[in-house]
């Protein structure tokens, strides 16, 4: 079918649209770009006031932390095969060797298995490699690009920024996990039951959503810090201190989440015909049972882009974990904050960016697997209503 | 769906927000009418220093705070009606300030200023994040098919990243000499510094927020073109309506309900601005309703909170949410009843 010729563009209209969407794009990467590029350069060359420095960086190819054309070429071209590798050949594999009731732990599995061969590669068979052939290629060997791991390895080794990270991913797939099996239930509960508590539990819950985040930390602050003395009735001597503890974390974001998930996971199960789960009750299955056989198999979509944007306000929470978490238990979010306080070296303000480029490389992957989850849970709320 | 099945379903899922929203809610409300100190009490102490002769003694009176037998400092809480309310507020200097006329001293009172900050960034970014979301949407739906995809990931990108990482990405381009200050100073022949004065810094908040929450609004509005009516576009051609008019008299009213709903989310969220002031760090230029709940709340030098004075202002930022929330509900209101007779 061709368009029809009124419906034509000209010349024009089409070369400005492309050209608005080429500066678009350049907008929306160039900063993560940017501190990417910054975080593999000595502090001289990351501050340094031309863009042409920063990304050749001189400096740092003078101290001797460079790679030459080969190692780029090399490194371009097993990345590649490896990027490819993980989208034609991976599924495939977990499909095969997983058991079908469990494939999401077989996608986690092969996940893991997938980035612990590819740093090994990656970082420990490549550098050997290609630490003989750069000493036998000559001048195709010499550094061309300053690149240097320092930082990454002064964040994550000297300032334990590991611990961080474990903190981080113990209070995401906490919030997740929780907030995945409350908000489905209600989601359901919601979606099936057509009556006027129904609609008011959902008007509060949009209330809720539009609370600010720091008015009920408030409430929580004061009753934590003294929570041992509050409890110490109902739990004795025992009664635990909730101030800095990651559970208590995790109760707090998945409640303060608790609004969008169920919104979300309603107008999900609203899409699920409900004749479904009528079919079910005929054949003798109560509520529960229905749910549990019928509309569990199919609700994984939903469930997954639910699940992607628990994680997200769970790993890119400020707020919460800055004010009811110590230091031992900080998340990688505010721990980067602790980088501005004692931010007085350059060498410092860089290692702040290679911690910055550290929490967003994860973000990074998750876009790149689940783009099409996300588009569609941005859009199944609104769509829908 | 029988009440005893529903309310089994949702229970947990209320059980949580009733425990860790509405009940937060109604302690911060009583809070925000009592103070909590440490007692404290004037003793007098008699201290001795060695001298010639004989000894010289001097006798101070002393506050110190109360202390019980585990040695902790024993606090009361006292019913301060609107004391707190009034600390934040500050009243009397607003209106003296007002009475001078003087717009600079309302904003040197700390509410006042997170308050001026909080309205026109929710209202500045709103109009933008629309324009923007919408321009890129019609560019996309414009592109070839193959393309798309690529776009709509680059898109998700400045969505997705963490608020505060976000910030600093851009923060980091501006600071000191950064490339693009340096670029400007290049251009300009000045030497300019973005972080010393606050309105610089505020249209840097501006553009972050647009670029963070833009492809929201893009990706809504992209789902929003696909469903746009062919034979209203193609009759709209026949009658002679130009792309512009076509875009404003088809496109627009078919997108309104989308509009309306990015605009209540995005008042919602921006209404909360936070995490760009601990990314910019304006604290000491601009800051924020919710910053200022914030910092009550971090500990000073000391160690005291100043539980109080958040609670006050917390409930401050409230007021401003009922209000924002109000039209949108009263709509719902109206549409739920119609719907119900």
């Amino acid at each position: 079918m061709s368009t029809p010729r009124a419906m034509r563009q000209s010349f024009a209209l089409r070369f400005s649209s492309g050209a608005f969407l080429a500066f678009w794009c350049l907008l929306a990467a160039f900063p993560i770009f940017w501190i990417a590029v910054m975080s593999f350069k000595s502090p001289v060359d990351a501050f340094a006031d031309s863009a042409w420095d920063v990304i050749t960086g001189p400096a740092t190819r003078a101290n001797g932390d460079g790679l030459s054309i080969i190692d780029i070429a090399l490194g371009v071209v097993v990345l590649f095969f490896a990027i490819r590798w993980a989208f034609t050949k991976l599924p495939a594999l977990v499909r095969q060797y997983c058991p079908p009731g469990l494939i999401v732990l077989g996608w986690i599995v092969g996940a893991l298995v997938y980035a612990i061969t590819f740093v090994l590669i990656f970082f420990g068979l490549l550098p050997l490699i290609l630490g003989v052939l750069n000493s036998l290629l000559g001048p195709l060997g010499t550094p061309v690009l300053g690149m240097t791991t320092q930082h990454y390895i002064a964040v994550w080794g000297e300032n334990e920024f590991y611990r961080n990270f474990l903190n981080s991913m113990l209070v995401t797939a906490g919030v997740v996990t929780i907030s995945l099996t409350v908000g489905t239930l209600a989601g359901y509960g919601l979606a099936r039951s057509g009556s006027d508590l129904a609609f008011w539990l959902l008007i509060l819950a949009l209330i809720f959503r539009a609370l600010p985040h720091s008015v009920l930390v408030a409430g929580y602050l004061p009753v934590f810090i003294n929570s041992s003395e509050i409890l110490a009735p109902i739990f004795g001597e025992g009664a635990p201190t909730l101030y800095g503890q990651p559970w208590a974390v995790i109760a707090v974001l998945v409640s303060i989440n608790q609004p969008f998930t169920i919104w979300m996971l309603r107008s999900f199960f609203q899409n699920i015909p409900a004749e479904l789960d009528e079919a079910a009750r005929v054949d003798g299955c109560s509520h529960f049972q229905a749910f549990r056989r019928v509309i569990m198999p199919v609700m994984w979509p939903g469930v997954i882009t639910t699940g992607l944007f628990s994680f997200l306000l769970g790993y890119n929470d400020f707020l919460v974990t800055a004010l009811l978490l110590d230091a031992q238990n900080q998340t990688m979010v505010p721990a980067i904050a602790g980088y501005f306080n004692r931010e007085t070296t350059t060498t410092d303000q860089v290692e702040a960016v290679a911690a910055a480029v550290s929490i967003t490389a994860p973000l990074f992957l998750l876009v790149m697997v689940f783009q099409r989850q996300i588009v569609s849970g941005l859009t199944a709320g609104a769509v829908k209503g | 769906m029988k009440f005893k099945t529903f309310a089994a379903f949702v229970g947990p899922s209320v059980f949580m927000m009733l425990l860790f929203i509405a009940a937060p809610l109604v302690s911060v409300f009583i809070q925000s009418f009592q103070v909590t100190q440490p007692i404290l009490e004037q003793i007098e102490v008699e201290t001795c220093t060695p001298g010639f002769l004989t000894q010289t003694c001097t006798t101070e009176i002393k506050t110190v705070p109360v202390l019980d037998e585990a040695g902790k400092t024993v606090t009361a809480t006292r019913w301060v009606g609107l004391q707190s309310y009034r600390n934040v507020l500050q009243m009397d200097k607003f209106w003296s300030a007002v009475g001078n006329g003087s717009w600079n001293q309302i904003m040197q009172i700390d509410f006042w200023k997170a308050l001026r900050f909080t309205l026109s960034f929710t209202l500045l970014t709103l109009p933008l994040v629309i324009g923007v979301g919408l321009a890129i949407a019609l560019a996309v739906n414009n592109a070839t098919r193959s393309i798309r995809g690529p776009i709509i990931f680059i898109s998700l990108l400045p969505f997705i990243i963490t608020p505060v990482i976000g910030s600093l990405s851009i923060y980091w381009l501006f600071v000191g000499d950064g490339i693009l200050t340096a670029m400007m100073e290049r251009w300009s022949g000045q030497n300019i510094s973005m972080f010393a004065q606050a309105w610089t810094i505020e249209l840097l908040m501006y553009f972050y927020r647009v670029w963070h929450v833009a492809p929201f609004a893009f990706v809504i509005f992209y789902a929003g073109l696909q469903t746009v009516n062919m034979d209203t576009l193609e009759s709209a051609v026949i009658d002679g309506a130009s792309r512009w008019e076509r875009l404003r008299h088809v496109i627009v009213p078919h997108l309104m309900p989308l509009i309306i709903f990015i605009a209540l989310i995005h008042l919602m969220d921006c209404y909360r601005v936070f995490d760009e002031i601990v990314g910019f760090r304006s604290q000491a230029h601009v800051i924020s309703l919710q910053w200022l709940t914030f910092d009550f709340m971090t500990p000073d030098d000391a160690g005291n909170r100043a539980m109080s004075r958040a609670s006050a202002s917390s409930m401050l930022t409230m007021i401003g949410i009922v209000l924002l929330l109000i039209m949108p509900l009263r709509r719902t209101w109206r549409d739920h009843k119609g719907s119900a007779h």
